[in-house]
């Protein structure tokens, strides 16, 4: 039986969140494992005390202090953390899903991605830190996208039933991994599907375009295929919007680092001004 | 993920750590000024020093939030140097140093901090907080009851002040006030001013006036050496307590080419060779400091309150430096390890107490380190050697013998190995079992061969079976009893 992770903090897009992970899970067959992280963000002090001076043996009762005060604010965490796991729990059973598990763990979520097993990770747009800092949440996003060995839905703030959606194809690898992974996975069977280039049209992406639908087409899906000149950030929303589109399936952007710091942040850009979820393949 | 470590490193701590770095750099203005005087320099040295190592250790350092400025540990091993050769050669020594800790650092030196036991770090720093203590006491030669008045007063203010204001760090505040009492009652007291030059400007890069010659290289090379030392080995120190404090984990190796860098940069602006403090660091992680950027203020503050304050640090009194150095003197000290000397073992205690000794008495802390880890090494040599352990039975019709050996076989080992067999007994065969030992070195070889050579000289088949992989070569390598003709060789050297 397939598993999906789901990654859960409580912020508001967690519902959200939990009605992805049904929707997929009963597509796919597949259980829910939902994953919930315990990072203390030890690169920010959690105490401050300026008086300056040094004590008898200052460290060892600094130590003291700073474990007695985590582990009060950790056990907090805790508890929080499994309230929130049983919320999860509860609505993800509720939706229909008949095997459901939950963890709790300690640390990064993307030091613990990379060592688990499932076959669709599950995430929302934004988590609890959303405001508290944009830059850094895309980041997190990004890295997780960048780590994951599987394909990363990214849930948007409310769920919508998924009828139609747009593989915005640029031909890369990840594209034709998308494309290739939508022909043969169960999870978007008999949805009506959108084939997107954006770009100036050129004869090889044409045909790439081509194949790709042909490809689609085969696996037995409507498809209709478009090439529109502009911006991908600009043209992908403007066609999700006027055609009601409700789940959008990309390959993530280019794996080189200088890339990656220049272009890297239009992938998350785009996941979070379109509006509608995003299944993607790195 | 680069730039992402970037942003993390010097970003996710902002406000806090501004403030911590003007906390720390409060602090390390009577430091860095006391660590000069030990040192026999002008302040502007280590003023200079302290500037130019905490924000260039900002960026080449591999500890996040951990302080670097002049250190009282590296001051104290530059004196004889200043005195018999004068400042320049301390800034070419301090710059030699920091290519010596740069190499320390391409050649992954940061992991041998690993020899250095517990017992031996304890030493370390209750030996540098007795130095720093002991050059206090100078400054109290030849003074009037006034002196000890205000120095009491300043540490009554230390020690008590934080019990009811957390907001202000009270060694300033015991700084201001004995400066105002100081000005104010008229008492003739020494100042800070009557110690030597203070910084008016930025600090300016030159090179230092030495011959680049030879003979200049065998002047700073001896005091280059423990420097380089000294200096990774408390910037490792403060490292791991950092690490432990904020539970996370740090670049050793980078350190170690960090801390270079920084000193070769004091050492072309005319700053002392300085290393990772412990004191400043816990107040920095204390006040809330975590990134990178804690450092880099605190450097940039110091500066900036130096040039801007000039005139009024030239007035500090040296009793509030004294009660400063004092705190620093009691914080460093590690308290617990007086209580544990009933606890702990006595091998390990007694490593300490030795590493404080030789300290105390040559003023060195490379070589007090150097016998600590020496002892350190011996006391476990003797301890492993005990795990060796020799078992034997007799077969039923009393002719063969089976010896099972376990631990480790070296040169400790060696001679209880060997008595461990009865050469008495008549025997047709042996059988050496070293299935659970390990033959570590040439002495261990030795000592098989003889036992081997004796039990077939009386007569016995001896066979020995179970050498692991590591010790069956060295046995091939070595030994003789397996080695054609080897019953014709003497038994070892009777």
């Amino acid at each position: 039986m397939p598993t999906i992770l789901t990654c859960t903090d409580g912020s508001v897009y967690s519902p959200s969140v939990y009605d992805h992970s049904a929707w997929a899970a009963l597509r796919m067959g597949a259980s829910v494992h939902v994953l919930h992280m315990l990072d203390p963000h030890r690169e920010r002090a959690s105490m401050a005390n300026f008086s300056g001076n040094l004590g008898p043996d200052e460290g060892e009762a600094l130590m003291k202090e700073l474990v007695q005060f985590e582990a009060s604010k950790a056990r907090l965490a805790q508890v929080r953390g499994r309230a929130i796991l049983q919320v999860a729990h509860q609505h993800v059973i509720a939706a229909g899903v008949n095997v459901v598990t939950t963890e709790q763990r300690h640390g990064a979520l993307v030091e613990v991605l990379e060592g688990l097993r499932g076959d669709l990770v599950v995430i929302g747009k934004r988590g609890e830190s959303a405001d508290f800092a944009k830059l850094h949440l895309g980041a997190n996003l990004e890295r997780v996208i960048r780590v994951s060995h599987q394909p990363v839905f990214v849930a948007s703030r409310a769920f919508v039933p998924i009828e139609r959606c747009l593989v915005a194809f640029d031909g890369s690898a990840s594209a034709k991994k998308a494309v290739a992974y939508v022909c043969q996975q169960p999870l978007l069977q008999g949805l009506e599907c959108g084939l997107l280039t954006v770009g100036k049209s050129t004869g090889a992406k044409e045909a790439e375009l081509k194949a790709a639908q042909a490809q689609l087409e085969a696996a037995g899906f409507a498809v209709s295929a478009h090439m529109q000149e502009g911006e991908p950030e600009k043209v992908i929303p403007e066609v999700i919007e006027r055609e009601k589109i409700q789940l959008l399936v990309m390959g993530a952007y280019g794996h080189s680092r200088i890339r990656h710091l220049i272009l890297g942040s239009t992938t998350t850009t785009m996941v979070r001004t379109c509006g509608v979820p995003v299944l993607m393949f790195r | 993920m680069f730039l992402q470590n970037f942003t993390k490193e010097w970003f996710s701590n902002v406000p806090r750590d501004l403030v911590a770095g003007v906390v720390v750099a409060l602090a390390l203005i009577p430091e860095a000024i006391a660590f000069s005087i030990i040192a026999g320099v002008d302040p502007q040295v280590g003023l200079y020093a302290s500037f130019c190592i905490a924000v260039v250790i900002s960026f080449t350092g591999g500890r996040p939030g951990m302080i670097s400025a002049a250190t009282g540990a590296m001051a104290l091993l530059m004196v004889t140097l200043v005195r018999d050769h004068g400042l320049e050669y301390l800034l070419a020594a301090t710059i030699l140093t920091g290519v010596l800790q740069i190499l320390a650092g391409v050649f992954n030196l940061g992991n041998a901090l690993r020899f250095v036991s517990r017992s031996v770090m304890t030493g370390f720093v209750n030996a540098l907080a007795i130095l720093i203590f002991m050059a206090q006491l100078t400054e109290f030669r030849n003074v009037g009851i006034e002196m000890y008045a205000m120095v009491a007063g300043g540490l009554a203010i230390i020690y008590i002040l934080p019990r009811f204001v957390r907001v202000i760090p009270s060694p300033l505040v015991c700084i201001v006030a004995l400066t105002a009492i100081s000005m104010l009652s008229g008492m003739s007291l020494r100042t800070v001013g009557d110690m030597g030059q203070l910084p008016s400007t930025l600090p300016m890069f030159f090179l230092p006036n030495v011959p680049f010659n030879l003979e200049t290289l065998l002047i700073i090379l001896p005091y280059a050496i423990p420097l380089t030392i000294v200096g990774l080995l408390e910037s490792l120190m403060t490292a791991t307590i950092v690490d432990d404090l904020t539970d996370s984990e740090s670049g050793k190796n980078r350190e170690c080419k960090g801390q270079g860098i920084a000193n070769i940069v004091s050492g072309f602006f005319g700053g002392m060779a300085g290393c990772a403090m412990i004191g400043q660091s816990i107040i920095n992680v204390k006040s809330g400091g975590r990134g990178r950027l804690s450092s880099f203020a605190a450097g940039v503050f110091l500066l900036i309150m130096i040039v801007v304050l000039g005139d009024w640090v030239g007035r500090i009194p040296m009793a509030a430096l004294v009660a400063v150095m004092i705190m620093v003197a009691i914080g460093t000290f590690s308290w617990g390890s007086i209580k544990n000397l009933k606890v702990h073992p006595k091998s390990s205690s007694f490593v300490m107490i030795v590493t404080v000794a030789v300290v105390v008495y040559t003023h060195n802390l490379a070589l007090g380190v150097g016998v600590g880890i020496l002892l350190s090494a011996v006391f476990f040599l003797g301890k492993v050697a005990h795990l060796m352990e020799v078992r034997s039975n007799l077969n039923q019709a009393g002719d063969h013998r089976t010896y099972t050996i376990h631990g480790q076989i070296f040169f400790v080992s060696a001679s209880a190995f060997s008595h461990a067999f009865n050469f008495q007994e008549v025997l047709q065969k042996v059988t050496i079992d070293v299935s659970g030992a390990h033959l570590w070195d040439l002495s261990a070889v030795g000592a098989l061969d003889k036992v081997v050579l004796r039990f077939r000289r009386d007569g016995a088949e001896v066979e020995v079976v179970g050498l692991n992989h590591a010790s069956a070569t060295m046995v091939d390598k070595l030994a003789i009893h397996d080695k054609p003709g080897a019953l014709d060789l003497p038994t070892g050297g009777h």
